[in-house]
């Protein structure tokens, strides 16, 4: 065989230069929030000063909280993002047991038409949802009358104090969290890492006397973790950037999460770049420690069930 | 008896498990589409009530009639968003091949490979309103990053956002930022670590150079991953745009980033027009359901369950 040349720094060069391009809209980014008032605006006209900084104005981390209602949109977003990944990892795991464990006649055809849902676009549904948060405080308000389900509350006496919308329909926690915790490719995800667990474990386990639930969250559940913890990370990163729901279902600005409420911090201080990038960098911080924290498991998610197959 | 007393029963126990799911599923998509699907055949404008108006909203969405110059669409501006929402799926195979073009370096598994890897995904988790706001900065016309990058290199860039010409390229270049170095380069990554090592010795010992055996091995071995790619891809494209759109463009200049996904939008909560925006809704739903089962025929088999 002949000698072969060692070319590997020669594709060094290549991922350097694609890597650094990667990186420098996130300099960039991170310059401009550091920068003082108006010195984004400046017209510098050199590279340089836009990715080393001029100043390091770290105030302005902490005037977007000021500003605007940030801190409000926060708790929201944490709070919706939180509940949702929790009812969504429960339901998938519980249908996805369904699916994988327990043979019952009109599994494959339901588990298809489940499949099936994932082709549907959010434009389709989104319309009769809307449309059902919109009419459900007026129909349970029939229904069950002695609840208040129309107005909006605040939580102290005073109108300045922070409102926490209605029980149900628009303007509502409810509508914020509860249509999004059913989801078809979380029940195909975990139906996924379940296939993989040997079904000697619950054979065993049936013929010591486990019910089925025992053997779910005895031995099912604690053996899928990295699959949950998958789910978990992907359910949590989509609702945290979901847009264009909350945008749709909240009204108030006590409801608004993350994405919606910086509309109006555009509205308000649409050229004041550093505080704009400020208050968006803030917004990635749990998206970093998340990612940072559970690389591991995206590769595992992406991959189940393109490549496996 | 007994089997079928077994069988009863695991039915039941399933239908407990299920039960969380179904309701949600029934409640929240199933219902949903099918409502729509009643609904595309309404005018509805939210304080009336619905009004049957049979088959009319889909033929003022995709009907012609005869102008003075030939014939016309009855909704112009639906078949212009259509075509954008085309256009900016042109990214979709460009960026496939980058999303390769990566994988295949980082394949060589050089020193760092780990760190490029971490680097590269990076930025398709972050996707989201957030960068929206950082891209629409960065393509500002006399204090962007981009601009600013072009004029050291003597270029006078444009009004990226506010210009025709230049809004979707814009976009296109924004989307292959955040998705080259994404899931596509992660699955295109496992997929080059399946092809067998031996074809590709076999290759080499009958003197294929580099390029040949790309197209006569890597090739064809990660073709199911590009067909799952590019299904999805396609899946993805048809209705996305809303985000980035109503970010940093309003649909604008001239309605030149206005994508299907928009459309709907400003007819159901702008326009109030809750009927037609079904009806949209319903048509793009059938082309991803056309699109999905053309690629399913010629791929032969859908990788997603099997």
């Amino acid at each position: 065989m002949r000698k072969r040349t060692n070319w590997d720094g020669l594709f060094h060069l290549p991922l350097l230069l694609i890597g650094g391009t990667m990186l420098l809209p996130l300099v960039f980014m991170m310059v401009t929030a550091l920068s003082a008032p108006g010195e984004a605006m400046k017209a510098t006209a050199s590279l340089t000063e836009m990715i080393v900084p001029r100043s390091w104005r770290w105030e302005n981390f902490a005037e977007v909280w000021d500003i605007i209602p940030f801190g409000r949109y926060y708790v929201n977003s944490l709070l919706v993002a939180a509940a949702v990944t929790i009812g969504q990892t429960f339901t998938s795991a519980c249908a996805a047991y369904a699916f994988s464990r327990l043979q019952w006649k009109g599994r494959d055809l339901l588990f298809t038409a489940y499949m099936a849902t994932m082709m549907v676009p959010f434009a389709v549904t989104m319309i009769p949802n809307f449309v059902a948060m919109k009419m459900l405080p007026e129909i349970l308000q029939q229904l069950v009358p002695w609840v208040d389900w129309m107005s909006l509350r605040v939580l102290g006496r005073s109108s300045d104090d922070p409102g926490v919308g209605r029980l149900v329909g628009l303007d509502s926690y409810f509508a914020l969290i509860v249509p999004l915790m059913f989801s078809a490719y979380g029940t195909f995800l975990l139906r996924q890492f379940f296939i993989g667990i040997p079904r000697e474990l619950d054979e065993a386990a049936e013929i010591d006397g486990c019910s089925h639930w025992m053997i779910f969250t005895r031995i099912i559940l604690p053996l899928s973790l990295p699959g949950l913890a998958t789910l978990a990370i992907f359910t949590f990163l989509g609702v945290w950037g979901n847009f264009l729901w909350p945008l749709v279902v909240t009204n108030q600005s006590e409801l608004n999460t993350l994405p919606v409420g910086l509309l109006s911090f555009q509205g308000q201080y649409g050229t004041e770049w550093a505080l704009m990038m400020a208050a968006a960098l803030l917004m990635l911080v749990p998206v970093v420690v998340i990612f940072l924290c559970g690389q591991r498991f995206f590769v595992s998610g992406l991959t189940t069930g393109a490549v496996k197959g | 008896m007994k089997s079928t007393f077994r069988e009863r029963r695991n039915r039941r126990i399933a239908l407990c498990f299920l039960l969380p799911n179904l309701i949600g599923f029934l409640a929240f998509t199933l219902w949903p589409v099918i409502a729509a699907l009643g609904l595309s055949f309404t005018s509805w404008d939210l304080l009336t009530p619905p009004r049957w108006v049979g088959v009319d909203n889909f033929r003022q969405l995709l009907g012609f009639h005869r102008d003075v110059g030939g014939w016309v669409a009855n909704d112009p501006l639906f078949w212009q968003y259509l075509r954008n929402t085309f256009f900016l799926m042109l990214g979709l195979p460009i960026n496939m091949a980058g999303s390769l073009w990566l994988a295949l370096l980082l394949n060589r598994k050089l020193r760092g490979t780990y760190l490029y890897r971490l680097v590269f995904f990076f930025p398709s988790i972050l996707s989201g309103v957030a960068i929206f706001y950082l891209w629409r900065w960065i393509y500002n016309t006399d204090y962007g990053l981009l601009n600013t990058l072009l004029a050291t290199l003597g270029i006078d860039g444009p009004n990226w956002l506010g210009s025709t010409r230049w809004a979707k390229p814009a976009l296109m270049l924004m989307g292959t930022w955040m998705s080259v170095g994404g899931t596509s380069m992660i699955l295109y990554l496992a997929a080059l670590q399946n092809v067998p090592k031996e074809l590709h010795e076999a290759a080499h010992v009958d003197g294929a150079n580099a390029w040949q055996r790309f197209w006569i091995v890597t090739w064809p071995s990660i073709m199911p991953v590009t067909f799952f790619i590019f299904t999805m891809g396609l899946i993805h494209g048809l209705q996305s745009g809303f985000d980035s759109a109503f970010i940093m463009t309003g649909g604008g200049p001239n309605g030149a980033t206005t994508t299907i996904g928009f459309y709907i939008y400003q007819k159901a909560y702008l326009r109030f027009e809750m009927g037609y925006a079904s009806a949209v809704a319903w048509v793009l739903f059938l082309l991803i359901l056309a699109f999905t089962l053309l690629n399913w025929r010629r791929g032969g088999r859908n990788p997603m369950t099997t």
